[in-house]
């Protein structure tokens, strides 16, 4: 059997709500985007309900503490299609235990989310060291990312209680909204953008005078940090994979 | 002013660069004055070097200019470079927009000693303070402590620094007085043990009040050059362990010598800098660390220097196979913290994962173990049965055959035709 749910969180926990109420045996959970019926296997859509998602959320932290709630949650903010396979079948499988399953790591889904949330903790970790702001004219710190998780939601903080007297935007282009900091709260934002714009980095027009030496200054010290006799490419490499390099002002050609 | 900024930027960070440390973990400091920076515990590298090394920090001198002449320093008096020097406000601009725009964790600001200890202790205390009290600045700032600076410049500096540190620079006495003969290990000792003392006063005093200041929150480290005198592995390690105990340091960094000087004393121009043996001193100190080994265990008189081909703790094991195979469903855990192929994180997993049932290969595998090092030193559920007992180097010579060091650039058994 398949269920088949609209790719939300409460969506998610609802689908588990669905479950229990029905114990209809294996299922396999899909998201909308992804599902494409099957000629002898059964769906059921769910329709995602806040107070049944609620009821299994509180559920679930009485389960287990909050690191764990974390992962769970990192895992879902992956998007990754099997993540939400297995997020099911793990909430499933802690709900039909005793508290500390969790910490069966010979369990799959177990290692699974652990995976997942490692993997979207790095990015997110990545995201924190690899953003680079702009100064803009208006005095906003601005700065464009496409990271490959859905990060936005954990790094908000971070960014919040670091420039507390700046005001900045961090725009997600992939999934097309960002943060706003207005020197007191982080509010979401969507920018329409006119044509090609948003695509790469701001125009110098937009731009305060000073950015253009601050990102001339950190380029040459960029250069000047490194020792030539220990070169090692690969090493750099792995720590800088270059799908971030379009964002990183040391990095970008002149 | 434009282009003489820029040539100075760029003459103290080139001199800066071979200060290895650039850790930006340990900081308490919060954001509670609606100011620019907040610590991050685990610290964050904003961008790696093309060698590969990470830039966390502003990492620059305040001066070149320097009264001394040891020999393993970009920066001695006799040596025929530029020299620069930054105002303390141009130091702390730098600093503020490049923590703006996300670019750095922080500072790490040094220098060399220009006119005496405290007329250059006084400047670094200008830069923080400023930063700290004018322009409540809370990002990280690592501050070397100037040998021979008096206490009381010392103590204030410990007040606005989250780490201090101060460089051993060779790792005996005998090393460092053949190159720098102005110097000696007591100098660095001295100002080492009077951080340490005031900071284990201020955490005493924070047990009785509530409102003491931070002093050098994320502790002192200190950095050895290796490899520019002929010290052995053991020497080096032996030191740092002792100063590791006596001065609760934080880290000690062990940096490869770039040659840069024609002294017949060191490695000429052009010798390739020492980088494996830096990586498995890095390693034995990891060992040490993380790992519940005793530096006697690693090197000693019968092993006085690592293995080149294979890393410490695999060396270890070899020697001492009278403790394996370890069960891994039974075993305790600081023994399964040294079985070569698993490390702290996997470790931690077997222990929790084993309660609920025991262990097989392929969940051994999932949790993330290097298996193909670690099944010669371990038994799990279902490990195949072995009729023969292999010699610790028999096992090496299986363990070799299937893996490739990436520091070897040429198969050393392979040989060549033409």
């Amino acid at each position: 059997m398949i269920y088949i749910f609209d790719g939300t969180f409460q969506g998610l926990l609802t689908a588990v709500f669905e479950w229990f109420e029905r114990k209809p045996g294996k299922v396999v959970l899909k998201s909308t985007p992804i599902f494409q019926p099957e000629a002898f296997v059964e769906s059921f859509t769910v329709s995602t309900n806040a107070e049944k998602a609620d009821r299994v959320w509180a559920g679930l932290q009485k389960k287990f503490k909050k690191d764990w709630q974390r992962k769970y949650y990192c895992s879902f903010l992956s998007e990754i299609p099997e993540a939400y396979n297995h997020l099911f079948q793990f909430t499933v499988y802690i709900f039909q235990n005793q508290l500390g399953a969790e910490s069966n790591y010979g369990n799959p889904h177990v290692i699974a989310l652990a995976k997942y949330a490692k993997s979207v903790e790095r990015e997110k970790h990545r995201i924190e060291a690899f953003i680079r702001f702009q100064k803009t004219g208006d005095g906003i710190f601005y700065a464009n990312i496409d990271p490959d998780f859905n990060v936005l939601p954990l790094i908000s903080n971070h960014f919040k209680n670091r420039y507390a007297d700046q005001p900045w935007v961090i725009y997600d282009l992939k999934r097309k909204y960002g943060l706003h900091y207005n020197l007191t709260s982080v509010e979401e934002i969507t920018i329409s953008f006119s044509n090609g714009a948003g695509k790469q980095n701001l125009a110098p027009v937009l731009m305060d005078e000073s950015e253009a030496l601050y990102a001339t200054l950190w380029k040459d010290y960029f250069k000047s940090a490194n020792i030539v006799a220990r070169k090692n490419t690969k090493l750099h490499l792995q720590h800088v994979p270059k799908r971030y390099w379009k964002y990183l002002t040391e990095k970008v050609p002149i | 002013m434009f282009d003489r900024i820029r040539e100075k930027l760029n003459i103290l960070a080139d001199a800066a660069k071979y200060d290895v440390s650039c850790s930006s973990s340990g900081g308490t400091r919060k954001n509670t004055n609606k100011g620019l920076g907040d610590s991050h515990t685990s610290g964050i590298c904003h961008t790696y070097t093309e060698d590969g090394r990470c830039v966390s920090l502003l990492k620059i001198l305040l001066t070149n200019h320097c009264i001394y002449d040891c020999l393993f320093c970009v920066s001695r008096k006799s040596n025929d470079v530029k020299r620069a020097a930054f105002t303390v406000d141009e130091v702390v601009e730098l600093t503020m927009n490049f923590y703006r725009r996300n670019y750095i964790e922080g500072l790490f600001l040094s220098s060399g000693i220009f006119k005496n200890a405290d007329f250059t202790m006084e400047r670094l205390l200008l830069v923080v303070k400023k930063l700290r009290l004018e322009q409540n600045y809370n990002g990280y700032i690592h501050l070397k402590t100037i040998p021979g600076a008096s206490d009381e410049l010392i103590k204030e500096a410990g007040l606005y620094a989250d780490r201090m540190s101060i460089n051993l620079e060779m790792p005996t006495e005998a090393g460092l007085k053949l190159l720098a003969p102005e110097k000696n290990h007591g100098e660095v000792i001295k100002p080492l043990a009077f951080v340490q003392q005031q900071i284990s006063q201020f955490t005493a005093d924070k047990k009785l009040i509530k409102h003491v200041p931070t002093f050098v929150p994320a502790g002192q480290s200190t950095q050895m050059v290796i490899g520019a005198t002929p010290e052995s592995d053991k020497d080096i390690m032996y030191t740092a362990n002792t100063f590791y105990k006596n001065f609760s340091l934080k880290r000690v960094y062990y940096s490869g010598y770039v040659p840069i000087s024609n002294d017949t004393r060191m490695p000429i121009l052009g010798t390739q800098p020492p980088l494996l043996r830096e990586n498995r001193l890095y390693q034995t100190d990891w060992l040490m660390r993380f790992y519940g080994f005793k530096v006697q265990e690693i090197l000693n008189d019968a092993n006085p220097n690592l293995d080149i081909d294979i890393d410490p703790k695999l060396s270890w094991a070899i020697r001492n196979m009278q403790h394996f195979p370890v069960d891994i469903n039974t075993a305790d855990y600081k023994m399964i913290l040294r079985i070569p192929g698993i490390g702290v994180m996997s470790a931690q997993k077997i222990v929790q994962a084993r309660k609920f049932g025991k262990l097989r290969i392929d969940q051994l595998k999932k949790i993330g173990i290097a298996y193909n090092r670690a099944k010669h030193f371990i038994i799990c559920l279902d490990s195949p049965y072995q009729l023969k007992d292999y010699q610790g180097t028999q096992i090496k010579a299986f363990i070799l055959a299937e893996s490739q060091s990436k520091y070897l650039k040429t198969d050393s058994n392979q040989m060549i035709l033409f």
